[in-house]
């Protein structure tokens, strides 16, 4: 337990140090690292702990996307355009959630890749508000502010980052205590048995909605960390095969540990960094990884860490 | 006697199969009953209509008065009704504390608490604690409910059914597959429960051994309709009753 907390501290300490020693380019991968961690991690409250496969998570991601890129072209205003796309993102979860929610296993996934795509497809013809193919350009990294008390400019990529990366922290953090939580704990009794629970008097539907509207929030944040970035959102945010993302980096790490998503997402961006550099046909290649990393590692790269290799180091 | 459950005209086809068939049974506050009856009877059935794992056709049921027939199953638990199953029905992938946690957290009506970790709520726990040493599962709290044998299992599920102190209580087969010891400590915890509770407990068993000793009334089902209904002795000397478990004749010997 101890070990873990230091460990811990380390990994925060490096990472508010980065900026002293990494290039633009090393600050701006983190930051994806962090956008697909967030993504991922409300992703597996769902997959991990409450048993449901989603494959529309992009749908999601790709309206708080939106929404906080329509709010930052009006308002400059970073905080309000985080928001805004955050809280979109869990409304829309809100409502397709409600008839999601009402199956379960393959109907499920299958329901939530169709709305999924319904994103996608209002993002590339809806042209007066999402900008069709061309999508949202122009968008301002607007300073971090609350007229009359603060103001930080992001324009340089440090502070960025370290929004982000703050903002992530405070995110993951709040997870943590769900899992950890009765209410946590409730939805891993859904994922095992839904009949007990409900003669535990608890209302499976409504928990599985909560989770659903949490994994939503979650992919709204991330969604909306990703326009002051690059300044343009275009609709392939919102494919399924970005819907695949957080589901390959989870399966990566680890369904069932907490830190899985993590430890894939930077796999994920450290695997591809490589590859890109050598073909540009990458996803052939990374899947070929994935497939073999999945196979080797049971059940994920943390728990192969932590109960394969760690006890043979401790042996010795 | 005070009424706690009753069902009026309850009725269930699965195609032309009579699960239930015009069914109006009471159940009596503080009377251990026991539902017998062949294979097929629709001894399941009636506990699934009666705890909303499925609806009736048609008929009505009243707990305490109250109309629940289509009331979800959450709704019901939380009047007071709940139920063991027949086949193991526990979070084989959570530790057996965590398992009894769930509707405990539930009785407390905090499952909904996403921020303080399992930890802090210590009232909680100690009703967790209480629970394992009734039944004897304390020491191995920590072990994941799956890695379990499969009478501790048993002994579980039970534990799970009475966790959200129910008023009334269907035990499904609950010494199913169990072996001696384990089916003696079961059945002391139920009569002892019944004795001292406020639950009433409805059992469905094959064992007539345990039917008859442990029951205060009987009720026998026969293709969905009540066929006999009263105290073990005068069950024990009914004719249709002796006629329908024809052929099972050794279940009787026995008694």
């Amino acid at each position: 337990m101890k070990r873990k907390t230091y460990l811990l501290i380390a990994l925060i300490l490096f990472l508010l140090l980065l900026p002293a020693f990494a290039g633009k380019y090393l600050l701006y991968m983190t930051i994806h690292i962090l956008i697909l961690s967030v993504f991922a991690l409300g992703f597996n409250l769902l997959l991990g702990y409450t048993g449901l496969l989603s494959f529309g998570q992009a749908g999601f991601f790709a309206v708080g996307a939106y929404a906080s890129a329509k709010i930052l072209l009006v308002v400059p205003s970073l905080l309000l355009g985080t928001i805004i796309g955050t809280i979109t993102g869990g409304i829309v979860a809100l409502i397709l959630g409600y008839l999601c929610i009402r199956h379960t296993r393959i109907y499920f996934s299958m329901l939530t890749l169709s709305f999924g795509m319904m994103v996608y497809s209002l993002a590339w013809k809806w042209r007066e508000v999402t900008g069709g193919d061309d999508g949202l350009v122009g968008i301002p990294r607007a300073p971090l502010e609350i007229p009359g008390i603060f103001s930080i400019n992001m324009n340089p990529m440090e502070n960025y980052y370290y929004f982000v990366l703050i903002v992530s922290i405070m995110a993951i953090f709040f997870i943590y205590r769900i899992v950890n939580s009765p209410f946590g704990l409730t939805l891993k009794g859904i994922r095992d048995s839904e009949n007990r629970v409900a003669f535990a008097g608890v209302s499976i539907r409504a928990y599985r909605l909560l989770s659903f509207v949490i994994a939503g929030l979650y992919a709204g944040l991330a969604g909306s960390f990703l326009p002051p970035l690059e300044n343009t959102v275009t609709p392939p945010i919102a494919h399924w095969t970005h819907s695949a993302e957080p589901v390959m980096v989870t399966l990566l790490g680890g369904i069932h540990t907490f830190s899985g998503p993590i430890v894939g997402s930077i796999l994920f961006y450290i695997i591809k960094d490589i590859i890109v550099r050598f073909t540009q046909y990458w996803l052939i290649v990374f899947g070929s990884i994935v497939i073999l990393l999945v196979l080797v590692f049971r059940g994920g790269v943390v728990i192969f860490f932590s109960e394969k290799i760690l006890p043979l180091i401790k042996r010795r | 006697m005070q009424e706690l459950l009753r069902t009026e005209k309850l009725k269930k086809y699965f195609g032309v199969v009579s699960a239930a068939d015009n069914v109006d049974l009471t159940i009596e506050k503080g009377v251990l009953t026991s539902i017998i009856g062949p294979n097929g009877a629709g001894k399941t059935t009636l506990i699934n209509l009666l705890t909303g794992n499925i609806l009736p056709d048609s008929g009505r049921v009243f707990f305490n008065n109250e109309e629940i027939t289509h009331l979800p199953t959450h709704k019901r638990v939380k009047k007071g009704i709940c139920r063991s199953f027949q086949i193991m029905n526990i979070f084989s992938k959570l530790s057996v504390y965590e398992n009894l946690q769930i509707p405990v957290f539930s009785l407390f009506n905090r499952s909904l608490s996403f921020f303080h970790p399992l930890s802090r709520h210590t009232d909680v726990n100690e009703r967790v604690e209480k629970l394992l040493r009734e039944i004897g599962l304390f020491d191995k709290k920590d072990l994941l409910a799956g890695t379990l044998s499969h009478g501790d299992q048993r002994l579980l599920e039970i534990a799970l059914a009475m966790a959200p102190e129910p008023n009334l209580l269907f035990l499904d087969e609950p010494t199913a597959g169990m072996n001696p010891v384990e089916r003696v400590k079961v059945l002391e915890n139920i009569r002892r429960l019944s004795k001292e509770k406020q639950s009433t407990f409805v059992i469905v068993e094959h064992d007539m051994d345990i039917v008859f000793s442990l029951s205060d009334r009987i009720v026998v089902l026969h293709r969905g309709q009540i066929l006999a209904d009263g105290p073990p002795d005068q069950i024990k000397q009914n004719e249709d009753v002796r006629k329908v478990y024809l052929g099972e004749e050794i279940l009787w010997e026995k008694i």
